[in-house]
């Protein structure tokens, strides 16, 4: 789960981190007096959750109250990257000499953290990595140990940075790390951490990833989910535990087991097909989690058919074929569908689902064909 | 013959009291899995299964009593970074989680833990491992599989499921099936697997069954090139996965322009190996 900046900025100011003042507007009006009670020369940054947000005009540099009333009014009604700007974030305005990248995140092949810093801050560090790979110094951490001073200041000197500022970028990066590991995060990124005129260092910008697999110990953190960004389709598999992912293609997928619903989708592809979308139902999914599943993916107006493939284990074929019967009944739309039911209590489910009309197949390549076939036919009508 | 698990296989099941648990202990023991031990906090002194397996408070304790050798996890997310440190602690040298869940913060702390002791631990994510006709250690069905001289190691589940069946509807039967799991960080690698399964004087060739996400199965191709004598047989999941989009699994996602299907394909076949277009054509390679 991604957290917006103005959320990640406030999780660094509760571990030390020296943030600029601000406050979050949904109206150009709040804007407004957060900018006469911020001294009126400030920067007003849309809250989305994607990146190029300066490139979109999504962040803006004011010098007066009524200026940020304009500048937010224009934002507010902005999308960006097809997502609608509902807040803004009035940041006080820094003087800044200098821009440094601070990061850590999940190293997989590494398995444990890495904490990265770089002096080209501000700039997308990806682009960094692939360009100038030896502008960014890593540190890995042990996790049972935690940031050692001695790997920050390792950073510190790295990127060349002033000897006066290593007290306060140890400080920093301590922060960050803490903040990362108390929220279950699998990124914690100040991007640009800057330095001040004055001298000081300042998060400018931030950003959070949250691992949804640890939201269970932040109930906090689990709210601030921003359920407005996601698609309507999506936020209902959630409800249902059921791991779905829209495509652009017509044939609906319908699998159980992560692994093997990507592998569905390939063979698809393979036989000159297009996927509308990914959809695990899980292990052990009963009637109601199956029913639920038909009707998020008929609920694509692109979906022509639907290729159902299920290989028994814990989940049951006889339940899986309920769910359908019952969704069938319900759901008004009607579109061909290709079932393979494989593995615990097949028979049974075959026999439930014989006197439905649809397509069958015995392995998964003549499911997919099939699936493949029909989507063909219907676009030739 | 057969890596891991086989007939000398004593099993201890954490979470045995639990839905999960003692279903599939159910289907291990009629599988003819030695399940020795159950273990469920607060529930020592209990017997389940129709008498036939003691349940006890600690996995020390279950082992103690049992001589267990090897443990399988099925305690929800939040609990179970704890039993498998408890099972490393019980000095139990195979631990299989099969839990699905645990946050990756969790599982680095266990990762980094374990390191430093001399045991293995399967997963987290996966439906365990399985040697026909002998040992069953997780949820993998049994009948899809028969005995033979095919090695299997896969980060999935269902998709491992398919392979074994179209493998037996070839007559070709598996040493051993190792599930390692969908997580970002786990127990053991497919290299791990690889070096195990090149040593088993039984296993004659290899499946690798990998996905998107990470860089383990192009680390495991340089390993076939330079260690491998047996013959490797793979496919890859998530050809048709757009990036940045987690694929259920967690650890299944294209970032940053790494973890691709296709740069995964291409180091398999620069090392030798057959790659299968789709998961049924596998055992047609092996013929």
């Amino acid at each position: 789960m991604k957290l917006q900046e103005y959320q990640s900025k406030q999780i660094f100011a509760e571990h030390g981190i020296a943030i600029p003042k601000g406050r979050v507007a949904g109206t150009a009006r709040e804007a407004k007096t957060a900018a006469e009670e911020l001294g009126g020369r400030v920067v007003i940054k849309s809250q989305v959750l994607v990146g190029g947000r300066g490139k979109a005009g999504g962040i803006r540099l004011v010098n007066s109250a009524d200026e940020a009333e304009d500048a937010a009014a224009e934002i507010l009604g902005m999308q960006i990257k097809g997502l609608p700007v509902r807040k803004v974030l009035v940041d006080e305005a820094a003087d800044i000499s200098t821009e440094i990248y601070l990061g850590v995140t999940n190293d997989r092949t590494h398995r444990r953290p890495v904490i990265m810093a770089s002096a080209e801050g501000g700039v997308d560090i990806e682009e960094v990595a692939r360009t100038d790979p030896e502008k960014i110094f890593k540190v890995h951490v042990d996790p049972l140990l935690g940031l050692r001073e001695y790997q920050a200041r390792y950073l510190a000197t790295g990127i060349e940075l002033p000897r006066d500022q290593w007290r306060d970028f140890i400080s920093i990066a301590t922060g960050l790390y803490e903040a990362y590991v108390d929220s279950d995060a699998s990124l914690a990124e100040i991007n640009p951490l800057v330095m001040t005129k004055k001298g000081s260092l300042l998060a400018l910008d931030g950003k959070m990833v949250v691992d949804d697999n640890g939201l269970f110990r932040h109930p906090d953190l689990a709210e601030m989910r921003d359920i407005d960004a996601e698609a309507p389709a999506e936020r209902e598999a959630r409800k249902y535990g059921l791991s779905y992912v829209k495509l652009d293609g017509n044939i609906g997928c319908m699998v159980n087991g992560a692994g093997l619903a990507m592998a569905t989708m390939d063979v698809i592809h393979l036989f000159g097909g297009s996927p509308a979308n990914f959809l695990d139902i899980g292990g052990g999914a009963g009637p109601d989690k199956v029913e639920a599943a038909l009707k998020i993916i008929l609920s694509d107006p692109r979906v022509d058919t639907v290729l159902l493939n299920i290989f028994g284990g814990i989940t049951r074929c006889d339940d899986v074929a309920r769910g359908i019967l019952a969704a069938i009944d319900e759901i008004e739309r009607k579109v061909p569908m290709v079932t393979r039911l494989v593995g615990t209590n097949e028979v049974e489910g075959r026999k439930l689902l014989s006197d439905a009309d649809m397509l069958t197949a015995s392995s998964l390549a003549e499911a997919a064909q099939k699936a493949v076939d029909v989507a063909k036919e219907i676009k030739v009508k | 013959m057969s890596i891991l698990i086989d007939k000398n296989t004593r099993l201890v099941v954490q979470g045995i009291t639990g839905h999960q648990g003692l279903f599939h202990a159910e289907l291990m023991l009629e599988y003819g899995t030695k399940v020795v031990a159950g273990m469920t906090p607060g529930k020592g002194g209990e017997w389940v299964l129709d008498g036939k397996v003691p349940v006890f408070d600690t996995v020390a304790r279950a082992v103690e009593a049992t001589g267990a050798n090897t443990s399988v996890i099925f305690v929800p997310a939040r609990y179970a970074a704890d039993s498998i440190l408890e099972a490393a602690d019980a000095n139990v040298p195979l631990i299989v989680a099969i839990t699905e869940g645990i946050p990756v913060q969790d599982m680095m702390l266990v990762r980094a833990y374990l390191d430093q002791k001399n045991v293995r631990l399967i997963g987290p994510n996966c439906p365990g491992l399985l040697t026909p006709g002998e040992s069953k250690v997780g949820i993998i069905p049994g009948h899809i599989a028969d005995a033979g001289p095919i090695g299997v190691v896969s980060r999935s589940g269902t998709l491992t499921y398919e392979v074994l069946y179209a493998l037996k509807l070839k007559g070709l039967g598996a040493s051993t099936c190792v599930g390692i799991g969908g997580d970002p960080v786990n127990g053991t690698s497919f290299i791990d697997v690889l070096k195990m399964f090149e040593a088993d004087p039984y296993t004659e060739k290899v499946v690798m069954i990998g996905e998107i996400g990470g860089s383990d199965e192009e680390k495991a191709a340089e390993f076939i090139a330079d260690h491998m004598t047996k013959p490797v047989v793979g496919f890859i999941a998530g050809q048709s996965a757009p990036p940045g989009k987690r694929m259920g699994h967690a650890g299944a996602i294209v970032e940053g322009g790494s973890g691709l299907a296709s740069d995964k394909i291409e180091a398999l076949r620069g090392a030798g190996v057959a790659v299968a277009d789709h998961p049924e054509q596998v055992a047609d390679l092996l013929a």
